[in-house]
């Protein structure tokens, strides 16, 4: 089978017009991965399943970034006009000023794929493909992949649920582990767990004094 | 994409005559027949399965959420509750994933008592699911009992091993947690010699048995190219005839040291997987021959892994191993701190049940209970 | 013929039915709690802690370094530190748990705890029959439900305890074997010291003797 980069250029050939980048895996597996344009990643995947043989899609999943703030600071120099010894000259000074970025958080599928028909003959390492978001609130839709592999089906669905990707075209996309009424992904970076559990005095005292305030509260709400 | 035309695999659409006359079943979440809770709601025609949709979740602990918020040493007692009968496999796999991703290398010792550990989980897992499987139908009692005698033996070595008989949290990264106890290696040695006789009393109790290939033959039938397209591993997919097995694909561990062989089937029916499981037991005890005398002496751990305090370069990694349920992998994402930035199982059990609506379709509504016992899953591992 | 297999499977288990009244093999169960397995070594279920000696106050090993309640994976440890320091097994002052309590209805048993122990303070116990009719308060085990003798130790786990003691007793070697050489150090410096201030006294007098005032020499003591 063709390491990730040679499944990359094999793409471009035959397809020049899909925007596909590899991602470079630093850590000692060097399992590099390709970053599919969500419009493109149905094409791909076909291509991929039909001419290059990964007909089976082992594991799907979902992978939260959060908003990262950088704040750098930054040495410009500019021209400034200066009063030097009584006359007006042009002088190059060096500014420090401190640059605040954000990079906008994203939603990450992540799809690992092995060829079966290859697989035992040509041992090969898993292709990683993965869609990314627009951000983590609004643009939150992938195309689904289940159409290619069938495999993706449950485990788009738990996406779905635990982190909140909305996957077009799944032919039934409902929540799988949570209940239907449940409303926030608890998967998420983010996530806060709710403060209803049945409180039992184990040793924890935070616990035991989360549920006396708990208790005063519903005093005070009861007061009211 | 409307101008792609991409063949998918979708369940058979069963044509009924009226929508009106369909017996609306929940079975489950404690039907008898489900392994734990879980529910299959059904619509009947008659004894017909119409439909069929899986329920998931009453198990639900966030395994990897709790994975996410520990150590990457701490998450190795929470994999032993993944698939609770086979602790050592599921140790295999997470150790696996995080040798791959930090670059840690096993001394061989280690991968022999990982080689014996597993082979010994896969028997006795086969061995329950078969026990399993012929209590759903209706053999209450004899072949199950006789399938946990054995296993009872196998977890008595596992207690005397690792302190536990199904939580047995005995594989490190970099190795095994200890050493094997004085008079283990023969106590195995005496298991396994027993082992292919209590095969044999399965096969004559059950094999030919006319009961039991009635109920299974050609019932569950599942495609060879549906089961590639919808990650079916394990026995399930061999069953349909494709050869893959990741111990023969990986080459993980030390497995090609060993000549075994992959056990293939030609229907895809119960039986099938009935047969195949038997026959794969045939095989472990194979390797278990090989591997218990060829035991070399010398460390069992990576004298460079520690208890504490590990933390793997930025990076992620896929590892996955040929547990006796299919194909259970682990995906690591690490930035470098002590606990894993996104940490993800890939559990057979779950991606196995994809195709349920498809082998019950169309089928009698008795045979759902027999198909769902044949793919062989544990709750735990399904809703994590 | 229809019907073989399930004669043979019946011939199957009539062996085993008749075969339980002959060997002992296939008699694969025992009546608890008239009769009991033998108990494995390895066997691990809840933590306990060690103390050595006879009182467990004094003798508690644990140092309450809380790494075993920070590496437990279901946080079930919970332990105040002691403000004063009391002596370890090598005489040198150690803090001590004010309070140490496990949770056993969160417990998984797991091992981690012992596994990260430094100190050789905390030990799986084997003891399996704790129901109590205390949802709550019977489940929690303190300091004192915890502290379990190394005697104890040495009888459920030997291969473990007797491991362990050699370790402890090699460290113990070595840190009194360190004292005694850094007295011996000690000592040495003294005396040196001491010859040194002697030789310097005995100049100073020698210098007095060479003419200058005796009273110098009475302020160069060692």
């Amino acid at each position: 089978m063709k390491t990730s980069e040679q499944v990359l250029s094999e793409l471009l050939a035959a397809m020049p017009e899909v925007k596909v980048s590899l991602l470079v895996n630093p850590s000692a597996s060097a399992q590099h991965s390709l970053l599919v344009a969500s419009e493109d990643a149905l094409r791909v995947a076909a291509y991929l399943r039909d001419q290059l043989g990964y007909d089976y899609c082992s594991n799907v999943t979902g992978v939260d970034w959060l908003d990262k703030e950088t704040t750098e600071k930054r040495k410009t120099s500019r021209i400034v006009l200066k009063q030097v010894d009584g006359v007006e000259q042009s002088v190059e000074e060096t500014v420090e000023e401190t640059v605040k970025r954000v990079d906008p958080g994203y939603l990450e599928a992540v799809y690992h794929l092995f060829s079966m028909k290859h697989g035992p003959t040509d041992p090969h390492p898993p292709l990683v493909i993965r869609m990314r978001t627009g951000n983590r609130s609004d643009a939150v839709e992938l195309p689904s992949l289940t159409p290619v592999w069938r495999s993706a089906e449950f485990q788009e669905r738990e996406i779905f649920d635990l982190y909140g990707i909305v996957f077009r075209g799944h032919r039934d996309l409902r929540r799988l582990l949570m209940w239907d009424e449940f409303e926030d992904h608890p998967m998420r970076r983010d996530y806060v767990d709710p403060d209803d559990y049945e409180y039992e005095p184990t040793p924890h005292d935070d616990v035991l004094k989360r549920a006396e305030q708990q208790r005063l509260q519903a005093a005070q709400g009861g007061a009211l | 994409m409307s101008d792609l035309a991409i063949q998918s695999y979708l369940p058979p659409v069963i044509e009924v005559e009226s929508q009106d006359e369909l017996l609306e079943v929940a079975m489950g979440p404690h039907h008898p027949s489900t392994h734990g809770v879980f529910r299959m709601d059904v619509a009947l025609d008659g004894e017909r399965v119409v439909r069929l949709k899986p329920v998931f979740g009453y198990l639900h602990r966030n395994h990897e959420k709790i994975a996410e918020k520990t150590t990457y040493l701490a998450s190795m007692p929470y994999t032993d509750r993944l698939d609770y009968f086979c602790s050592m496999t599921n140790n295999w796999a997470y150790a696996l994933a995080v040798e791959k991703l930090a670059g840690i290398e096993v001394p061989e010792r280690a991968e022999y008592l990982r080689v014996i550990t597993a082979e010994l989980t896969r028997i006795q897992n086969h061995a329950s699911a078969i026990g399993f499987l012929l209590q759903e139908m209706g053999a209450s009692g004899t072949p199950l009992m006789y399938a946990f005698r054995e296993r009872e033996i196998i977890l008595d070595l596992f207690e005397s091993l690792s302190g536990s008989r199904m939580m047995c949290n005995y594989m490190r990264f970099g190795g095994c947690r200890v050493d094997l106890p004085a008079g283990w290696l023969d106590a195995a040695r005496q298991v396994v010699a027993g082992l292919p006789r209590f095969i044999d009393e399965i096969e004559a109790l059950l094999t030919s048995n006319e009961i039991l290939m009635a109920r299974s033959q050609g019932v569950g039938i599942l495609k060879p190219d549906l089961a590639i397209n919808a990650g079916v591993t394990g026995v399930m997919l061999r069953a349909t005839g494709v050869n893959y097995d990741v111990r023969k694909v990986d080459h993980y561990g030390i497995y090609d040291r060993f000549s075994f062989r992959v056990p293939l089937g030609e229907h895809g029916d119960i039986y099938d997987r009935y047969m195949l499981r038997v026959l794969e037991m045939r095989e472990s005890v194979k390797i278990l021959e090989q591997a218990i005398p060829q035991l070399p002496a010398g460390p069992i751990l990576d004298p460079k892994s520690k208890p504490r305090g590990f933390r793997p370069k930025p990076g992620e990694a896929y590892g996955r191993i040929e547990a006796p349920k299919g194909e259970l992998g682990f995906y690591l994402i690490s930035d470098g701190t002590g606990n894993p930035y996104r940490y993800r199982v890939r559990p057979p059990s779950l991606i196995n049940l994809t195709i349920l609506e498809d082998m019950c379709l169309g089928q009698n509504v008795a045979d759902v209970v027999l198909i769902f016992g044949s793919v062989d899953i544990v709750l735990g591992e399904v809703d994590r | 013929m229809l019907g073989e297999g399930i004669l043979k499977g019946l011939g199957e288990t009539a062996r085993n039915f008749v075969g339980s009244f002959v060997s002992e093999d296939r008699l694969t169960t025992v009546e608890y709690p008239e009769q009991r397995l033998l108990p494995i070594e390895n066997t691990r279920d809840f933590p306990f802690l060690v103390y050595d000696g006879a009182d467990p106050d004094a003798g508690l090993r644990c140092v309450s370094c809380q790494i075993c309640e920070k590496e437990c994976p279901p946080k079930c440890i919970y332990i105040v530190k002691s403000t004063d320091k009391k002596p370890d097994y090598v005489g040198k002052p150690q803090f001590y748990p004010a309070r140490f309590d496990i949770d056993i209805s969160v417990c998984m048993s797991c091992q981690i705890c012992v596994e990260v122990c430094p100190f050789e303070a905390i030990k799986m116990d084997t003891e399996f029959e704790l129901s109590t009719d205390d949802r709550f308060g019977g489940l929690i085990l303190d300091k004192h439900k915890l502290a379990k003798s190394n005697e104890h130790f040495q009888r459920i786990h030997p291969t473990e305890a007797a491991e362990v003691d050699a370790r402890l007793a090699e460290e113990k070697e070595k840190v009194e074997a360190k004292a005694k050489a850094a007295a011996e150090a000690a000592a040495a410096k003294t005396a040196a010291e001491s010859a040194a201030a002697k030789t310097a006294a005995e100049s100073a007098a020698r210098k007095a003797e060479d003419g200058s005032s005796g009273s110098d020499a009475e302020g160069v003591k060692p």
